[in-house]
């Protein structure tokens, strides 16, 4: 018995050693960014002065691309993958659909520095030489598009982080839709309604609740993902309506400065930035999971 | 309605959804294909034996970013696997509901925190205390990243196994931690191999929780107190340097890294572990 005894204590040091890591992380973070909470205050949401030396720390222009860079991606993101997941599980034969979601699974599988090197390599310079000039020359006159064309832009930001969360979001979408019972839709089919009406009354008022779970837990990546962003956004704390010039964002504010941070007050403000991502990243997840639990049960545990 | 503007609307929806597929395939497509492209082109037996070149100077490779990143991943797993694996099994066989549900909720929470805020905490806990960069707090990094999912994934595959093998190796007589250890965790061992191997592969890419504890180095080093070169932060490094040459260098990278990803990713499948990436 006496094994057993080591055993328990064993495993039950080994499995809250999880807690201890979620509370030494948030605590840590608390403590580090507590100075730069007493110095900032508000001027860190609501300033746009950002200069380290002279110890004015105005985030307003990082928070701006988080939020304006995260948001767009998912207008962009959220419709294809629906529209992906709905074609891969409803349409394409059983075979095929799941050939296609493996492939899907496994571009998810790769790594944000590899999308931010197609991003600034090929992406960048392509949007540079032929679609940024043409969207200056036909919609310049909108407040969208105007400004010169750099390639590395809030535009290129977007593209990329559709790109990388699209195979996310259709992932667990295709889950919710696998989940929908068969008799659901059988009696859409039984009433005479095409495919497509099928979609409408049966698959997704039964599959809403987790979809909108999959397409907030893509937000939740889009707004913590750090690499491939840094890469494509050029890194300049604009705050601007055209898509075409270069912005910032928190976690690629963090990744560029934190290594050689010119204060300790600089440093803690940066964890003060971590902090809130932390904070917005954590509700996001949550409720993300609350409503994808709704539909596909508990089974459901990646991401 | 009529029965024609209905078929029509069918016919349309299924055209847009199959356009939007089209949509979704296509600039990943075009990703795969740089990457072989650029990465074949690129790629040289010198990839793999040298260190980066100074600037300026052609060729040059990535030998002791692999070799940092191989280390850093050993380090994690050695204590990221047995932390994930065992707390998987008191969740199976100890946990009362309320402390199993407040260790699953943190291992859920703890998987959906950016990375970078992982590559923070880690350098509070170790670079700051041991005044330096090092490859150790990048390895304690990437462990606190592996631990929720190795734990995760190992709990769904131990709870496949049916309790009567479990009843019949604690009637014969057998401890419940060698009825644990050896019956549980063998039967499921597959399955758990599987989880393993797809926190390795998630890690392996992992860049932004090295930025600020392992830092880098273009030079060999050995010392787990210093800074180590990791192939991920290599490819950052040379893909936003301006010159072509460390592009290429970035490309080679970047496909001996897709490379070991996918290689996981089919072991893992091989393994015959029920779950996706």
């Amino acid at each position: 018995m006496k094994g057993d005894t080591v055993f328990k204590w064993v495993t039950i040091t080994f499995a809250f050693t999880v807690l201890l890591i979620l509370a030494v992380m948030l605590g840590g973070m608390v403590l580090e960014s507590f100075p730069a909470l007493k110095h900032n205050g508000w001027r860190f949401i609501a300033g746009r002065d950002w200069d380290p030396v002279q110890e004015n720390f105005g985030a307003l222009s990082y928070l701006y691309g988080s939020v304006v860079s995260s948001m767009l991606a998912l207008l962009v993101a959220a419709p294809l993958s629906i529209g992906t997941a709905l074609f891969i599980t409803e349409i394409l034969p059983n075979r095929i659909g799941n050939a296609v979601s493996v492939l899907i699974e496994l571009l998810a599988a790769i790594p944000s520095v590899i999308y931010g090197l197609w991003g600034v390599l090929v992406m960048a310079p392509w949007l540079q030489s032929t679609i940024q000039p043409f969207l200056i020359a036909r919609l310049g006159f909108t407040p969208f598009f105007q400004g010169a064309p750099y390639g590395v832009s809030m535009m290129a930001a977007v593209l990329i982080l559709a790109i990388m969360i699209v195979p996310i979001i259709t992932a667990i979408s295709r889950e919710v839709l696998l989940a929908v019972p068969q008799s659901q839709k059988e009696a859409a089919w039984g009433l005479g309604a095409t495919r497509w009406e099928m979609i409408r009354i049966a698959v997704l008022p039964y599959a809403r609740s987790g979809i909108m779970g999959a397409v907030i837990l893509g937000l939740g990546r889009a707004i913590g993902e750090t690499m491939a962003v840094t890469m494509v956004i050029g890194n300049t704390p604009n705050i601007s309506l055209s898509l075409l010039s270069p912005a910032y964002t928190m976690p690629s504010v963090i990744a560029n400065e934190f290594a050689e941070t010119t204060s300790k007050l600089h440093a803690a403000t940066l964890m003060e930035m971590g902090l809130v991502l932390l904070g917005v990243t954590l509700l996001v997840n949550i409720l993300a999971r609350m409503m994808i639990w709704s539909v596909a049960g508990k089974k459901w545990s990646k991401a | 309605m009529s029965l024609t503007l209905r078929r029509f609307k069918n016919h349309s929806a299924t055209l847009l959804m199959a356009a939007t597929t089209a949509a979704v395939l296509l600039p990943l497509a075009l990703i795969f294909y740089h990457i072989l492209k650029m990465g074949l082109s690129s790629i040289s037996l010198d990839f793999f034996t040298s260190i980066p070149k100074p600037t300026g100077e052609v060729g040059g490779g990535m030998v002791n970013g692999m070799a940092g990143s191989a280390i850093m991943i050993g380090m994690a797993s050695l204590v990221g696997i047995p932390i994930g694996v065992l707390g998987a099994i008191y969740l199976v066989e100890y946990a009362g509901p309320r402390s199993g549900t407040a260790i699953r909720f943190s291992a859920d929470v703890l998987a959906g925190i950016p990375s970078i805020i992982t590559g923070m905490v880690a350098y509070i806990l170790l670079v700051a205390p041991m005044k330096g960069f090092s490859a150790l707090a990048g390895s304690a990094a990437l462990a606190m990243i592996m631990i929720p999912i190795v734990l995760r994934t190992t709990e769904e595959q131990l709870r496949m196994i049916p309790g009567t093998l479990r009843e019949a190796s604690l009637a014969l007589g057998v401890p419940l931690w060698r009825t644990s250890l050896k019956v549980v965790l063998v039967s499921a061992s597959k399955g758990v191999l599987t989880g393993i191997l797809l926190a390795v592969a998630r890690v392996a890419g992992e860049t932004a929780p090295l930025l600020f504890t392992a830092l880098g180095n273009q030079f060999w080093s050995s010392k787990l107190t210093e800074p180590m070169a990791a192939l991920p932060l290599q490819i950052f490094t040379f893909a936003i340097s301006p010159y072509e040459d460390w592009h290429r260098l970035a490309w080679a990278g970047a496909l001996v890294l897709v490379c070991v990803m996918f290689a996981l990713s089919l072991a893992a499948r091989m393994a015959g572990g029920k779950r996706g990436i």
